[in-house]
């Protein structure tokens, strides 16, 4: 992808203003990035340093099979191609990064520094795509944009360290996004049926699409419509082939659809994401304590929530179970709206509010989610926070919330300084933004007017916003001070309960504001 | 302190009339210096990026005029000074911009200190974080006057405190610290080259708040002083710039946050003693500067400057003997507190004072780019002359070199002329002192300086280094 890229970046079509100006931000968080190589990494290091060397010393016909180690490939076959193509590099630099065996656990300075490069380096896909996306903007909202997307801490603490490939991931959504938006559907529907085959969760937004591109792509009278829908769908089946096409060769498809969809998971991550589900569990665990005070015999749960992955057993005591295919109906439920509007005016401008939405849906109501599903909406609802001042209030209060929720990722003392300081420089960021951006559009139309008033309006939170802001900071020293005063060591699931429902109203509320909006528009 | 307020606004409008326009027309600088010293392979990119912009920044201005998208837009471009891309950063005042940069630069420091420091896993000696961290173990542990003093539990000769009572008593407040959640890395004797993840995150922690609580406020301070009586909405991103220079001076953070040092707190001293100067504070000057010597004995490469500013400024007012009295009374006074353990008798004073000057050393160390070691490659100063000529030799060359703008600030005290005199002084002792390694780590402070001239003096004299 990144070969790819690159030559698009440097002959931009107007002259080089904005797209140097951009290359400045990206050096800016690239040299912060550098900085933070030797912080903290999870297993994701080591796991995507073992597909290095699954790709790069098996045949891609087992691929699929090793179990070498318990972090087998589970992710869609381009995103292998992506690490077949990385490991050659990586075999140049040092061959221990990719040997099966002896690079087991292999964590030394050249890897350390090869695979946090790479992640930077791709980073350059989201470069292109928010490049762009703000191209034909004007300079504040552009500068304010990239500021959002790529000084986000967000991605910072889950790529960079914390350790995956999003800001790729979702580089390639922004270019599909972007592609949408500029009326170039065919592209779109090509470059998204590209990010499926990248990674499969992103799948989420696939209705939106189909629904998107049958509308305002296929349906243009009987003959030409079949024509087109014919077109998209060999376009879309053709990049699945270039991807499964081996697979399928070898005959190996079950296994691949295996290994992606690992089954058995619980309804939630050992650690909660703020998400629907936190309330469910909540209310039944009330219930239960309630029914049993008022006498009735209620069962304890035969699996526990904080223990990790958890099994088929059912963990409610009172309310009924939940099942993959009951979360998969609501996710469909609570994008319906937003499909009906897509059918009835499917307009480029709203794409990126719906594909957001869907992220949304799928981040609230979805099985076995991870916080780190948060960058799949927070990312694109980037593009649209400039539109307006509702829009960029609800993305302060979405964007500082949901960074939050990030925080049990990076546990460690010593990236504590890191974490608080990003979301501190981010929100301060945002408001000086927004605050810049819509404060100077009401002294315009002051202006206009002839009045000499004070600007009144403007960026304002208002008290409930605020009220919400402070006490992400009362959870935050009630769980990492607080508790270990009280509690000492016991019960250490408590402060992670508490801030993961206090997230999840912020998600929540987001979501009902989407829906608003998309009702309303 | 009969000075009333009005002269001093006065003159320094003038100065920022004088050189407002031309100040900041490198904004980068800062940043560049930055990453040229964090990531030596980014660097040329950088400079590509930062020069194109500079071309942009140029042509902006132009641009702007030639857009003719109607009369809003030039309001905008007018009210807002769009040229300049940072301006929404800005326009809340410089309380906000600088809550913004100093988080940035905080950052930054954060994480610089993840890396190593200097010295790390070599026995025997380590490195200055080993000396600071032993510096701890002692003040903790033995009693006041012992610090300095040669004995069995205190060895000297391993990392032995030779810095003024004020670090010392620095040493001892983190010791608390560093006790309370660790006690084995200051345990006396068995902590010696202590090395563990919870120590080294302690001591990071120690240096990261010293910043936040001395340096910064400092910086604020100094800011706020020095562009008062500005229209900030107009210099505002002109000052953006300046602080960002300061706070984010890869010199300080790669020494203090990478090397291991407390740098921060002498300079921040300083840096207050110039803010409360140039606010005509000069008491409260008196007594921030006499800290920062307290601190640590390179302060007083600033000395000369702050000597002959206030020497000059007490001459011109009414009772000028008095005025210098009252002066050395308030420096006199807070060196006595600070020494106040060690003024009892003439023996201690003594033996600390030996500690903190030690001339035994040669006249300049390896990789020292002064004056003594460039020129060393044509005159062999060390087999010339004997050591104390040397000693004579670059004292007068120190003094000769600093005495012009000492001798103008006696004759005529101006702030501006007194910064120039804290860059002339500062430059003077680091290349012709004795004795060369302090003037190595003295970089740093030198730097600060440039950066304040630079905030203020006109391109074409920019100090080349």
């Amino acid at each position: 992808m990144e070969a790819q890229t690159t030559p698009k970046l440097k002959k931009p079509p107007k002259p080089s203003k904005p797209i140097t100006e951009l290359w400045w931000f990206f050096a800016a968080a690239a040299c912060v990035k550098l900085l933070l190589i030797p912080a903290y990494k999870s297993t994701d290091f080591e796991v995507h340093r073992h597909w290095l060397a699954i790709t790069h010393s098996l045949p891609l016909s087992q691929w699929y099979f090793d179990e070498t180690s318990p972090w087998t490939l589970d992710y869609p076959p381009f995103f292998a191609y992506f690490e077949r193509l990385l490991s050659i590099f990586a075999n140049l630099i040092d061959p221990q990064i990719v040997h099966l065996q002896k690079g087991l656990d292999y964590s030394s300075n050249t890897a350390l520094y090869f695979q946090r490069i790479s992640v930077i380096f791709s980073d350059l896909c989201l470069l292109h795509g928010i490049y762009r996306l703000t191209r034909k903007l004007d300079s504040t909202r552009q500068k304010l944009i990239w500021v959002l997307v790529v000084w986000s801490p967000m991605l910072v603490i889950v790529d960079h360290l914390h350790f995956q490939y999003n800001g790729f991931l979702l580089g390639i959504l922004l270019i599909s996004l972007s592609y949408l938006e500029e009326g170039r559907d065919v592209m779109g529907g090509l470059v998204f049926a590209v990010l499926l085959c990248f990674k499969h969760l992103f799948a989420v937004a696939a209705p939106v699409y189909f629904v998107y591109l049958l509308r305002h792509y296929c349906w243009k009278g009987f003959v030409r419509g079949f024509w087109r829908l014919f077109i998209l769908g060999v376009i879309v089946v053709a990049v699945f082939a270039v991807a499964y096409g081996p697979f399928v060769y070898h005959g190996q498809m079950q296994q691949v659809i295996h290994r992606m969809f690992p089954f058995g998971r619980g309804l939630c991550h050992a650690y909660w994401a703020p998400n629907f589900w936190v309330f469910y569990i909540i209310l039944d665990k009330v219930l239960a304590f309630l029914l049993g005070r008022l006498g009735f015999n209620i069962q304890a749960p035969a699996a526990s929530f904080t223990g990790g992955i958890v099994g088929d057993l059912s963990p409610f005591a009172v309310l009924p179970q939940i099942t993959p295919v009951t979360t998969f109906i609501l996710v469909l439920l609570a994008l319906s709206p937003c499909l009906i509007k897509a059918w009835r005016h499917p307009r480029p401008v709203r794409i990126t509010r719906w594909v957001a939405y869907a992220y949304t849906c799928g981040f609230l109501f979805g099985w076995h989610v991870h916080e780190k599903a948060a960058l799949h909406f927070v990312i694109p609802l980037a593009i649209v926070a400039v539109q307006s001042l509702d829009d960029s209030r609800h993305y302060f209060l979405l964007s500082t919330v949901s960074c939050y929720s990030l925080f049990p990722l990076l546990f460690e003392a010593q990236e504590y300084p890191i974490k608080v300081l990003l979301l501190l420089l981010h929100s301060m960021l945002m408001w000086l933004g927004f605050s810049a951006q819509f404060t100077k559009r009401i002294s315009l139309e002051l202006e206009k007017s002839e009045k000499k008033k004070d600007k009144e309006e403007g960026f304002v939170i208002g008290w409930v916003g605020w009220g919400y802001l402070v006490g992400i900071l009362l959870v935050e020293i009630s769980g990492q001070f607080l508790h270990p005063i009280i509690f000492g060591d016991k019960l250490p699931f408590i402060p992670l309960m508490l801030s993961s429902t206090y997230c999840a109203l912020g998600t929540m509320y987001s979501f009902i504001w989407q829906l608003k909006w998309i009702l309303d528009s | 302190m009969k000075h009333s307020r009005e002269p001093t606004s006065r003159l320094l409008f003038a100065v920022s009339e004088r050189f407002s326009d031309t100040s900041f027309s490198n904004p980068y600088s800062s940043s560049f210096n930055l990453f040229t010293s964090l990531s030596p392979k980014l660097c040329s990119v950088v400079h590509f990026v930062s020069k194109e912009r500079s071309r942009e920044m140029e042509k902006g201005t132009k641009r702007k005029v030639n857009n003719k998208k109607g009369k809003e837009e030039k309001l905008i471009v007018e009210c807002d000074d769009e040229s300049d891309a940072w301006w929404w950063l800005v326009h809340k005042g410089i309380t906000a911009s600088f809550l913004s940069i100093a988080l940035f630069s905080l950052l930054v420091r954060v994480a610089v200190s993840l890396h190593p420091y200097s010295g790390a896993g070599s026995p025997p000696k380590y490195g200055d974080f080993e000396a600071q961290r032993h510096w701890m173990e002692i003040t903790l542990n033995l009693p006041l006057k012992e610090w300095y003093r040669n004995s069995t539990v205190n060895d000297l000769r391993y990392w032995g405190l030779d810095y003024p009572p004020l670090t010392a008593y620095q040493s001892y407040v983190h010791g608390l610290f560093l006790r309370f959640f660790s006690p084995d890395s200051v345990a006396l004797f068995t902590s010696r080259g202590h090395e563990s993840y919870l120590g080294k995150l302690l001591m990071r922690w120690t240096v990261l708040s010293s910043d936040v609580l001395v340096f910064f406020p400092a910086v604020f301070y100094f800011v706020v002083v020095y562009y008062a009586g500005r229209n900030p909405s107009r210099s505002m991103s002109g000052i953006a710039w300046h602080m960002a220079i300061i706070l984010l001076n890869p010199c300080l953070i790669l020494i203090d946050h990478g090397h291991f040092q407390y740098n921060c707190i002498s300079l921040g001293l300083t840096v207050g003693a110039i803010a409360s100067l140039l606010s005509d504070k000069d008491l409260v000057a008196c007594v921030l500067y006499s800290l920062a010597l307290n601190h640590k004995q390179m302060s007083a490469y600033f000395a000369p400057a702050f000597f002959s500013h206030l020497l000059g400024k007490c001459l011109r007012r009414q009772y000028p003997f008095l005025q210098v009295l009252k002066l050395g009374l308030v420096v006199l006074g807070t060196f006595l507190i600070v020494w106040w353990p060690y003024v009892h008798s003439m023996e201690a004073f003594l033996g600390v004072l030996s500690r903190l000057a030690p001339f035994e050393r040669g006249i300049f160390e390896d990789y020292v780019a002064n004056f003594w070691c460039t020129t060393s490659v044509l005159v062999k100063w060390k087999r010339l002359f004997p050591t104390q000529t040397l000693k004579l030799l670059s004292f007068g060359a120190t003094i000769s070199s600093c005495l012009p703008s000492m001798i103008q600030q006696i004759w005529s005290p101006s702030k501006q002329g007194f910064l120039y005199g804290l860059l002339n002084s500062a430059f003077s002792f680091y290349l012709f002192s004795f004795q060369g390694r302090m003037g190595s780590k003295f970089v740093k402070a030198l730097f600060v300086v440039v950066a304040w001239l630079r905030g203020t003096s006109q391109p074409n004299s920019e100090p080349q280094f």
